[in-house]
């Protein structure tokens, strides 16, 4: 008994990972994480406090031996402005030395212009049969097994050798 | 549509799978596309990997440098880490307590899907050609000819990787699949430190890979409670695989 129930996506909203999650932080970070595409210029940065006087550190001038200054300093780095496929994106996070503390939006963009890109998919159709999975007649296979170990055994490996 | 050309490499310690279809399956723009992805790889690698000792995010986890010393890319995968941590009530955090108790930074649920969304970025410059280009189970779709049938992924059953349990279809967007099986426990609730009860693995079908691949993870993380998180949003799709092998779809158009 297959479940065929497919449904086309008809609009695509970079927002869509903002619904039910009310941190005003993670909303809007979303947004601009997920289309921050390339980060090729320099950014900046300032140091918002600081312990026994440390600095950020920002010109990669800190030692590569030992703990630097910045473990006890909290720092933020402003990314550059980026341009993606959806408008102008910029971030800027807080670190401890070790930890992000903050992470914050200063620029993302609000249209919704982008549907020219709609991205339309299906419901997955399962498979009840070990006879309908050896015939489902598929490109590529998604799975979580495929280090070294599980690719040689998968359908995957069968598949890349099909094609060499 | 023409044959279907494949090719194939391990890169990050993963194997990476290309197929390509229609106007540049097979020529030198192709394998010019396939060399600059897995290029792209390769440096996302030497910044970001765990298991090198002087990768960038190993020195930054040992306390050696701060995040402005890194490359500007570690901030941005670090920040989407956040994002994820925030979204998933905390169960997915880029840091966790290693064996001896101390924190350990392991960005590696994020960066896999991110840095995959940059690797097909050249292919997306093959005009008239479709391609699926996947990095150890989670891929990255596009079909260019509106008339062209979308891409047959088949997800693989968590308890056997010669078998499928369900196919779908995608034209444009990516499959992430997040579990178990054959890796060990890699994926831990970051909030109890324990493997996720119940669950087998996760696919979820979205957009983009970087979020399909967060979500599929983060998801994972939550055990049984996995479902009810991923259908809080719309706009993606997949498949939860339980530990009694039973199967579930979610996934709802977006709005």
């Amino acid at each position: 008994m297959r479940r065929i129930s497919t449904w086309i996506l008809s609009t695509l909203s970079i927002t869509v990972l903002l619904f039910g999650y009310h941190t005003s932080t993670s909303g809007s970070a979303t947004t601009a994480a997920e289309t921050v595409i390339s980060s090729s210029t320099s950014g900046s940065s300032t140091t918002t406090a600081s312990g026994s006087g440390g600095n950020g550190n920002r010109n990669g001038s800190a030692s590569g031996t030992g703990r630097s200054s910045n473990a006890t300093s909290a720092t933020t780095v402003t990314g550059s402005v980026v341009n993606t496929r959806y408008g102008p994106v910029q971030v800027a996070i807080t670190t401890n030395g070790s930890a992000i503390t903050d992470v914050s939006v200063l620029q993302y963009p609000h249209s919704n212009g982008q549907d020219a890109q709609i991205n339309g998919y299906a419901l997955p159709v399962l498979i009840q049969s070990t006879m309908a999975a050896q015939n489902a007649n598929v490109d590529m296979v998604s799975g979580a097994t495929f280090t070294s170990m599980g690719y040689r055994q998968s359908l995957q490996s069968a598949l890349d050798q099909v094609g060499l | 549509m023409g044959p279907v050309v494949r090719r194939s490499e391990h890169v990050m310690g993963m194997p990476i799978s290309l197929a390509l279809r229609g106007g540049h399956c097979d020529d030198d723009a192709a394998a010019s596309a396939w060399d600059e992805a897995m290029a792209t790889l390769r440096d996302v690698d030497r910044v970001f990997s765990t298991y090198r000792d002087d990768s960038f995010v190993s020195r930054l986890g040992r306390g050696e440098i701060s995040v402005a010393d890194c490359p500007p890319e570690v901030a941005e995968v670090l920040a989407l880490g956040e994002v994820a941590r925030l979204l998933s009530h905390g169960a997915f955090d880029v840091r966790r307590p290693g064996t001896d108790g101390r924190m350990v930074l392991d960005p590696s649920g994020v960066v896999k899907g991110w840095a995959v969304e940059r690797a097909a970025r050249p292919l997306r410059g093959l005009a008239d050609t479709d391609f699926c280009l996947s990095a150890g189970g989670d891929m990255v779709c596009h079909v260019a000819d509106p008339d062209a049938p979308a891409w047959r992924v088949g997800i693989e059953d968590p308890a056997d990787p010669s078998r499928l349990v369900a196919v779908v279809p995608v034209r444009h967007g990516a499959v992430a699949t997040s579990g178990t099986a054959h890796r060990g426990e890699h994926v831990v609730d970051a909030r109890t430190g324990a493997a996720p009860q119940g669950i087998a693995s996760v696919t979820v079908v979205g957009d983009d890979l970087t979020w399909a691949d967060i979500d599929a993870t983060a998801a994972f993380a939550l055990g049984r409670e996995a479902l009810g998180w991923l259908t809080t949003s719309s706009g993606r799709s997949g498949l939860v695989v339980w530990s009694d092998g039973t199967a579930e779809t979610f996934g709802r158009p977006r709005g």
